[in-house]
This record gives structure tokens, sequence and C-alpha cells, in this order.
């Protein structure tokens, strides 16, 4: 698949993009859980490859990550692992910065860009990598054909909205909030305010941090998202399992309430919820 | 503010990336603190560059009534006739609090407060750093937050005291080995969070533009000082300026005068801990020798030398020495290696120890873990003098751990402290 298949996954009204972390707490079980996410009705999935130290991400997701690498996941086997993967949707591969780097030889990150779009790779998001460092990465995945993705904040001013967007390709991630990852009980009030001071572009904006239930996914929907990013909910799916059958079940029904969120704001897509509140 | 201005200071084209040194240094955070840094960036600019409103009078005013600034340069007499060249040493241990960190802390804070913000937080790892924030945000009446790895806090308590004696909140980061690198971390998530109205005092050479380059300007009163006195003292500059590193702040504020002086030696001594090298297999290295023995990466919000895996996992440091105990280093110090300017050494736990009791016992100064390291170095140094030693801070903090490693390594050095066991 290639960046515009990522694009495209938002073609047909908004998406859901769920997030697990690879390897968490093995590679196969990740194979089963990505499974099971397409099968509750993702559109994209945003597959983490571990770094030891996530600063954008907030305790839950720090854990899935901990998990990962004392299992043994590296990025070698991560990219072993999408190349197994047997699902036909795309996958964003989310990490950081030092990862791409150090894979191969020399410190630049061609090698791993080339070596991700081999092993089915469609996109990249980096959080610790704003727009002024990205220039050798955005050209690494122009010649591969890999999406690059970058994030606005609530704190990203109107100047640098542009210089994201004249950069970003694939989808534009919309932190929902400030702060780092983690599941919430509600909307953010930044979410709405977000949404609405971003142009209208030719990227779907997908809009994430703290999405953990199906009023959510609606919600951010009728503020006009083209797309749900979860990640934490998921995590935490994982973590409290008993088993990986047990937990893949679980991650289907998760993914498949937040698509009902999505469904319930689509006109057409379902009835009306008949909350009266 | 200083004599010397360098690539970093002051370059900021909209768009570009700013604050390289070389292929190192640059802005690698999350895009919810880019606002942060660029709007840092600029006070940084007109404050401290520029002295908009009397920043910088005040800050030197202030240095000077709640520092104690300026700190002496002093002849080892005992140590001079031991190596057979003269030794001076620059007082950073009789600051105010006991160590360098001060310099930084309190420009910090001040600068903080010009900017409007209203809360301060910050990451330690000795908890000097921490401490020195935490008497700045008392004096200066401000809030403040510290993050300290639970490893620290338990080998340093003493510091944890008077952080909380100062009024500040004290938060224990419990993930991986619980120090420098995970307080970073958290510390990063707080500012993450809390932007809008918060301040995050990093406490070293380290960070995205602009930390590295204002924090060496904070620092670089140390060796805009220790020219001054070599040359009334001297009668002119030192063979050779020795420092200790960690991150670095020191260690640059130390250098950053004597840099364009081509006939001044720099050594950056790092911690060699109990052995060079990474463990692959246990994501370890048993020292904190990032700048002589690291490779290139990205930690903490810049490209550096850091101790990592060859898959770029970043590895837990070791140093008998929390103040060292860092994986990365500061960029600009990692530049000056890379252009032969700056040399970097190291001193393993055993020798650093021996040192802090050779300082002790010889010269009457009592000298941080940290600064024993850059005081050791004196034994392998060949090379003329005059030399200048920065003794970083003072090892009050550290004589707990003094006590029980010297007794594990049955040192010669130690004092006999059998008349005071129960
Ligand atoms: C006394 C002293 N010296 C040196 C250091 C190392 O820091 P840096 O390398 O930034 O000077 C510390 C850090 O806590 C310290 O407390």
């Amino acid at each position: 698949m290639s960046a515009d298949d990522v694009t495209a996954a938002f073609a047909d009204g908004p998406a859901l993009v769920p997030y697990v972390v690879a390897g968490d707490p093995s590679a196969d079980a990740t194979e089963r859980y990505v499974e099971a996410l397409v099968d509750g009705g993702a559109d994209v999935i945003e597959l983490g490859l571990p770094f030891s130290e996530p600063i954008a991400d907030g305790p839950t997701i720090q854990e899935g990550i901990r998990r990962a690498l004392d299992a043994g996941m590296t990025p070698e086997r991560y990219l072993d692992l999408v190349r197994d993967l047997d699902v036909d949707v795309p996958v964003v591969c989310m990490t950081y910065y030092n990862l791409l780097l150090q894979y191969g030889e020399g410190d630049e990150v061609e090698t791993f860009v080339e070596a991700a779009a081999d092993a089915g790779v469609s996109g990249l998001i980096v959080p610790d990598l704003p727009v002024e460092e990205s220039a050798e990465l955005e050209a690494a995945c122009e010649a591969h054909d890999v999406a690059l993705i970058f994030i606005v904040a609530p704190t990203t001013t109107a100047e640098r909205v542009e210089r994201i967007l004249g950069r970003a390709s694939g989808f534009v991630y919309v932190q929902a909030r400030m702060g780092t990852t983690g599941a919430r009980t509600d909307v953010s009030e930044d979410t709405y305010e977000s949404l609405e001071r971003l142009p209208e572009g030719d990227l779907p904006y997908a809009v994430g941090f703290g999405v953990s239930e199906r009023e959510h996914a609606r919600a951010i929907v009728e503020g006009g998202a083209d797309g749900v990013v979860a990640g934490s909910v998921f995590v935490d799916i994982v973590a409290e399992a008993e088993s990986v059958e047990a937990a893949a079940a679980a991650l289907r029904e998760k993914a498949a309430e937040l698509t009902a969120g999505i469904a319930d704001a689509t006109p057409g897509g379902a009835p009306e919820p008949e909350t009266t509140k | 503010m200083s004599r010397r201005e360098t690539a970093a200071d002051a370059e900021t084209n909209a768009g570009a990336s700013a604050g390289k040194f070389g292929r190192y240094g640059g802005q690698y955070v999350p895009e919810v603190l880019m606002p942060a840094v660029e709007e840092l960036t600029d006070a940084y600019e007109r404050y401290v560059l520029e002295n908009e409103d009397g920043f910088v009078d005040d800050f030197r005013e202030r240095l000077r009534d709640f520092g104690g600034r300026p700190t002496p340069l002093g002849r080892a007499d005992n140590l001079s006739e031991r190596y057979g060249i003269d030794v001076y040493l620059k007082r950073e241990d009789l600051l105010h609090g006991g160590a360098h960190k001060l310099n930084n802390a309190l420009g910090q804070v001040l600068l903080a407060k010009y900017m409007g913000k209203e809360r301060i937080i910050a990451e330690t790892g000795a908890g000097q750093h921490g401490t020195a924030t935490a008497m700045a945000a008392a004096y200066l009446d401000m809030p403040c937050e510290i993050y300290m790895g639970r490893t620290d806090i338990n080998r340093q308590r003493p510091n944890v005291f008077r952080m909380r004696t100062h009024g500040a909140e004290v938060n224990p980061v419990t993930v991986g080995s619980g120090t420098l690198k995970e307080a970073t971390n958290e510390a990063m998530r707080d500012w993450a969070t809390t932007v809008e109205n918060t301040h995050y005092v990093i406490g070293s050479v380290v960070g995205p533009h602009p930390f590295p380059t204002m924090v060496r300007e904070f620092q670089s009163v140390i060796s805009e000082e220790a020219r001054e006195q070599a040359r009334e003292q001297l009668g002119g500059l030192p063979a050779a300026v020795i420092a200790c590193a960690g991150g670095g702040s020191n260690t640059m504020g130390a250098f950053h005068e004597f840099v364009g002086d081509e006939d001044v030696d720099l050594y950056a001594v790092e911690a060699g801990g109990s052995g060079l090298g990474v463990e692959e297999s246990e994501n370890y290295a048993p020292n904190s020798a990032s700048l002589g023995t690291g490779s290139v990466g990205v930690l903490h919000g810049a490209k550096t030398k850091l101790l990592q895996t060859v898959e770029g996992q970043i590895v837990e440091s070791h140093s008998v020495s929390a103040g060292l105990d860092y994986a990365g280093v500061g960029p600009e110090l990692a530049h000056l290696v890379d252009e032969g300017r700056v040399t970097p050494v190291n001193v393993g736990d055993d020798a650093a120890l021996a040192a802090f009791h050779r300082l002790s016992r010889e010269e009457g100064i009592i000298p941080a873990l940290e600064s024993s390291h850059a005081i050791a170095y004196l034994e392998a140094y060949e090379g003329d003098g005059p030399v200048i030693v920065n003794v970083s801070g003072r090892g009050d903090k550290d004589l707990d751990t003094v006590i029980e490693e010297s007794e594990k390594r049955d040192l010669d050095e130690a004092p006999d402290m059998e008349v005071f066991r129960a």
C-alpha cells in the first residue's frame, strides 16, 4: 500500500484509527489484535514501534511500550510483524525519531523508510519530530511513497498550522487536548476549537488523545472530524485481558463500539441516538 | 551578555530548524511544545541577549546579592606541589546552595517571571538542580514542582528535604531505573500539559533550543570570572581548564569564554563508572561517558551523543555520582569535541572517590562527587600548568554515599571510621 491509500481510507466516511503497541505482549498477539481491530471496523491501523523514552505518551501507553520492549520487540521484528499481517487496511507506524536514525548503518533515516515501505508500512507518525526538523524524513517518505503524518496541537498557532499542512501527507492528526496520550472520560472543549480553526484542505483530519467511548467518537465526528484516533483505551484492554483471545474479543468489541459512535454522527449512517439530554 | 556568541545564538528563521551546533542540537519536541520553545526563544533573545527591561542587570545583581558571586579562584597549594604544576580551583562549591546549578536556576526562574509565567517545574538527578530551582523559586515567590526518580530520591535524601523546606513539591518518578532520564521524561510530559502558564527549568545544557544556548549563557559567568581572575592572579591565561561533564552545564560554563583562546586546552571529564562500553543485552552502560564513547542520536529534544543500543533504545547509565549519571550530553559540547576543541576524558568511580578524599584531606575542601571526577583527572593530566579545575559543587550531600562506597572498596585514601561504629 502507498501514501495515497492512507488518505483513501477516509474516503467512505469518517474513519476509525486504532493504536496498539507492537509486541505487547508478543508479536503473535499483536497480529491477532490487529485482525480483531479490523474486524471491529478499523480503517487504518496505527502500530506503535516501542522506544525507551516515549515523551509524548501518558502512563497507559508507556506501560504498553515497557511490556513490548521487555518481551523483546525491535525495529527488525516490527517490520517482520507488519510483513506478516494479513489485513487490507493501511498500517501507519508511530515511533520516535531516534529509532529511525539508528536503523541500518550511519545516522540517516532513509534506510528505515525504505525497509518500512518494503514491509508494507504506508505512513509514519513521529511525535518528537516537528516540521522544522522534518526535511530529511519528508524527502525519504516521498521517495518511498510513505505518508508523513503530522500532529496539530491545541497550542499550534495559525502560522504553524500552515507550515504543517504544507508538509503533511496521509492525514492530519489533531491532538484534542494538552498533554500526553491517555484515555479520558469526556471530550475536550479544545477539540471543537481545534477543528474550527483548521482550514478546509485536501487531507483528512483525524482527532485523537483521550477517546475511549462511543459518545466521544460521535461528538468528534459531529464536530467535523474525518476520523477518530484511539490508543490508550485499546492498550488498556491488552493490559487487563486474561488471555490473548479474551483481549482480541474485547478489542474487536471496543472497535465496533467506536465505529458505531462514528456512524451515530454520520448522516444516513445510523438512526439518531435517542438521547434527550 | 557574554563575550562570545556562537552559531546557535539568535538565528531563528521561521520554518527552519533552530539552535544547531554543527550537526547537533535542534528542536526535537512534540508539536504541543513547539509554540512554547518559540516563545522562550523570543524571550531569551529579548531579555537575555538584548537586556530588555534591564533583565541582565537585575540577574547580575541577584547573582551577587543572593548567590554570593563572584566565587573565588584559589591556588591549591598542596595539589600544586603534588603534581608539580600550578593548580587553581574555581570555587563554584561556594555559590549559594553549594553548586554551580544556581547560576542557571536563578536565571531561568527570573526569566519565567519576566515572561509572566506562574509556575515552575524542573527535573533533578542528584537533587542539586532541584534544590537550586526550589531556592530560586522561593526567593522569587513562584510555585515550584520537582520531578525526581525514585532511585535518586533514595540516594540523595538530604536534597529532597531541602527542596521540601523551600516549599517545592517533589514528585517521585518510579518508571524505569528511576533516575534523571525518567525524571526528564516526566517533566516534559508535565510541560506538554501545562505549557501555557508554566516554565520548565531544564537543569543542564541539554534539551531543545534555546535551552542549551540559554543555560550555557547563564553558566558562562563561571568562565567570565575565571578568565578575569586568571589574568589578575596568574598574569595570563591558564594552560588548561578541567571540568566534569554530566549534561555539561558546569563544563560549558567553565569553558565558554576560553573557547576562543586557542592555547587553552579544555578537558571534559566524564564518569567512567565501573567500565566503558554498552552492555547491549542488558540495556545498560556501566558508565556515563556519552561524549567520549557514545553515538549520535536524538534524546530529550536535541540531536547529540548518546549511550544507546545499536537499535536506538537509550540505555540506563551508571556513575557513583548521581549528577553525572545521564545517557546524553549537551549538543554544543558534542560539537566542540567533534571540532577537536574540547578533549573528552573519563574517570571511573574508584578514582573519583579517591579524589574526593584527596581534596578533602589535602586542601580542606569537600568536593561533590561530580566535581571529584575533575579533580581526579589531575592524576592522568600530562600537560603544562597552570590549570584551572572547576569545583562545580560541594560534597556534603554525598557523604553517606562516600562512606558506604569507600568502605566497600577499602579505599586507602578514606579516613578510618572504625571509632564511630556502634
Ligand atoms: C555539583 C555538580 N556538578 C556537576 C553536575 C553535572 O551537571 P553538568 O554536567 O550539567 O554540570 C551536577 C549535577 O547535578 C552537580 O550537582
